[in-house]
């Protein structure tokens, strides 16, 4: 048994308790799965593949699948084009061939991969979570080691359990201080993405720690890991707390009973160590964090809602200034907003829909508008409905629609058209992500629900302050 | 089984935005395939045509000839985003055999070399030589790890050892991890106690 008398990081003990073989100079380790999340989208060329070599998947037990990416959000489920609808049914005959246990149409589990896993407790702490899909860091939020793979490697997943990994560097953000009232996790998170910049944590796997992290609760938590992947981190992990084991307990596939008191001591070991070293180290004052928004095609191009645009310092940046329709050294809340979409694995859960709520509550989404709130899962769905939030979204003249990843990836028809603008909730503001031409700028779901109103990018404080008053 | 890999002399194409994303190099929408086949037609679509699907007249990568230009030299922070392996499929279907950038981002990379798709890094004022001069000619040698632009010196660059066996002598990844199995059993064993 190796002996770990050095202080370790909390990804350190992750990483070290799931390695089967570990790397050489000549070869990468052999990194235990203990859950494989799937969808419709990168899995079928992973099937064909195994079939072809005649293997099977070596443990549907520890993989489970679910539609979410091409799927429709209307009620009369109309897909997009015929291979959108082909697609589902492929993801549909697999998981029945080789006895995986897909979330479908018909259960009321179904919902975008990353909201639904940790609603079961099939998330947990200390493990490693990989899915075909680079927002799968969201899984981080639990003290897990959960990061995104190719399609390549998913087949690899359902054949052997295993991953082919050298181990990647370690960076720890550290958030101090408290973030102000009206201020969000997804403020937060734009916050350190513009920190770390688009690809400084490329090779990294972060851990997030401090005071304004501790105080996130676990939908908060799992906002900021999601995004990891938009500075290039592989995965941005939270050492587990007792918000992490009171979110678990009495969830589906956590453990049960003394089982589950057993799991929550082991659990809390995962802390990273006093005297543990980081490869890269980076400080922030929550306290000057105010609601952010991106102004260009990069999620580390934000700025806080009402500040000039920074001067273009490259070819690249003028041309996403230009392409956004912005100007240098002004603000962005000038130019009209078009679609407003609440939802996605970043920001499609019940406190992001209540967030809306509790600023459109009352009042109308502008005429010019269109605003879109799609649930994350159906149990979100379940949960918004049990609360009434729907009737909020429908009263102010939003749509209500079904679970999905919707139009934060725009494959399942859900557009924004060419050149219109969007406040979206969403993880990607890259040209045409929302649709060819779309122009889109990520904000926090209680600064699209105030953009709807306004009809042009807004402090939802604006609104917030005003329901204290009343 | 990924195409081998040992050298390559062709010239260059040259994209020099920073940034150039996932969705850039596939739209998301064309990610409904259950395939890997004939994604090359939808390289970079939204650059290449316009919105009725009319071609783009003065892009060059509606013309570019793939049997001479096989080495795409991209701007800074290449193929950042999604972990979609339609990425490198739709680049090796349409040709490419190589990138180079300064950066290129982690899931990319791995993905890339898995289909027979080289990317190398480069230091800032080699990569800035190569944009300054688009469709010249670069000699790859994966053997040796040399990069030789025109005829100046050879540049060294790096590439891991595993990923570099598996495309010079056709090791398949996951082949070698199936051999692996009694270890991985054992593990499971180990943990199961």
């Amino acid at each position: 048994m190796p002996q770990h008398d050095a202080p370790r990081t909390l990804f350190d003990k992750v990483w070290d308790a799931h390695m089967v073989v570990p790397e050489t100079a000549d070869a990468p380790g052999v990194l235990y799965v203990d859950l494989h999340l799937v969808h419709e989208v990168t899995s079928p060329q992973a099937f064909s593949e195994i079939e072809a070599r005649g293997l099977k998947v070596r443990r549907p037990d520890r993989t489970f699948a679910t539609l979410d990416h091409s799927t429709p959000t209307d009620s009369a489920r109309s897909y997009v084009t015929a291979e959108a609808k082909s697609q589902v049914a492929t993801l549909e005959r697999n998981c029945a061939k080789h006895g995986i246990t897909l979330a479908g149409w018909d259960s009321g589990d179904r919902g975008v991969v990353h909201v639904m896993a940790p609603e079961l407790g099939l998330t947990q702490p200390g493990t490693v979570v990989v899915c075909g899909d680079s927002h799968t860091a969201t899984h981080g939020a639990f003290g897990a080691l959960a990061f995104g793979i190719g399609t390549s490697e998913v087949g690899h997943v359902l054949a052997t359990q295993c991953l082919l990994q050298r181990k990647p560097k370690r960076m720890r953000v550290t958030v101090d201080g408290r973030l102000q009232p009206g201020v969000s996790a997804k403020d937060l998170t734009l916050a350190v993405i513009a920190a770390i910049g688009f690809g400084g944590g490329s090779g990294f796997v972060v851990e997030y720690a401090g005071e304004a992290i501790r105080a996130l609760d676990m939908e908060g938590r799992m906002t900021l890991c999601n995004m990891s992947i938009e500075a290039g981190a592989r995965a941005g992990m939270i050492a587990p707390d007792e918000k992490t084991i009171a979110y678990l307990r009495g969830r589906r596939h956590a453990p049960q009973g003394e089982a589950f008191e057993r799991a929550a001591e082991r659990w809390l070991s995962f802390a990273t160590d006093d005297g543990a070293t980081f490869d890269k180290e980076l400080r922030l004052d929550a306290d000057a964090i105010t609601p952010m928004a991106t102004f260009g095609t990069t999620p580390d191009a934000a700025i806080a809602i009402g500040a000039n645009t920074p001067a273009p310092r490259s070819d690249s940046e003028r041309k996403a200034l230009a392409y956004m329709h912005f100007a240098a050294n002004e603000p962005t809340t000038r130019e009209p907003v078009h679609v407003v979409f609440v939802g996605s694995c970043t920001n499609g859960r019940l406190s992001d829909l209540r967030a809306a709520a509790d600023v459109l509550r009352g009042r109308k989404v502008a005429e010019s508008v269109r605003m879109l709130v799609v649930p994350g899962s159906e149990a979100v769905k379940r949960d918004a409905e049990a609360e009434g939030l729907h009737r909020i979204f429908e009263a102010a003249g939003a749509e209500w629609r079904q679970p999905g990843c919707s139009m934060c990836i725009a494959m399942n028809g859900d557009v924004v058209p060419p050149g219109k603008l969007a406040v979206s909730t969403s993880n990607r503001n890259f040209e045409g992500r929302q649709g060819k031409g779309a122009r889109t700028i990520l904000a926090s779901p209680a600064t699209a629900a105030a953009s709807a109103i306004a009809g042009v990018l807004t402090d939802p404080r604006v609104f917030t302050r005003e329901l204290e008053d009343a | 089984m990924p195409e081998r890999f040992t050298q390559l002399t062709s010239r260059t194409f040259v994209l020099p935005q920073e940034s150039i994303d996932t969705d850039q190099i596939i739209p998301a929408r064309f990610l409904t395939t259950t395939t890997r086949a004939g994604l090359g037609a939808k390289a970079f679509y939204d650059w290449r045509y316009d919105a009725d699907g009319a071609p783009i007249a003065d892009q060059p990568l509606n013309t570019l000839d793939t049997t001479e230009h096989r080495i795409l030299v991209a701007g800074d922070n290449f193929a950042c985003g999604s972990s979609r392996e339609h990425a490198p499929w739709a680049l090796t279907d349409y040709g490419f055999r190589a990138v180079i950038s300064t950066s290129i981002a982690d899931i990319f990379s791995s993905n890339a070399l898995k289909n027979g798709l080289l990317p190398i890094t480069v230091d800032p004022e080699t990569h800035e030589r190569l944009l300054a001069d688009p469709g010249g000619r670069v000699a790859i040698d994966l053997e040796r790890q040399e990069l030789t632009i025109g005829n100046a010196p050879p540049i060294s660059f790096a590439v891991e050892p595993f990923a570099r066996r598996c495309l010079i002598e056709g090791v398949d990844p996951l082949g070698w991890l199936t051999d692996r199995m009694p270890q991985i059993e054992a593990f499971e064993r180990g943990r199961a106690l």
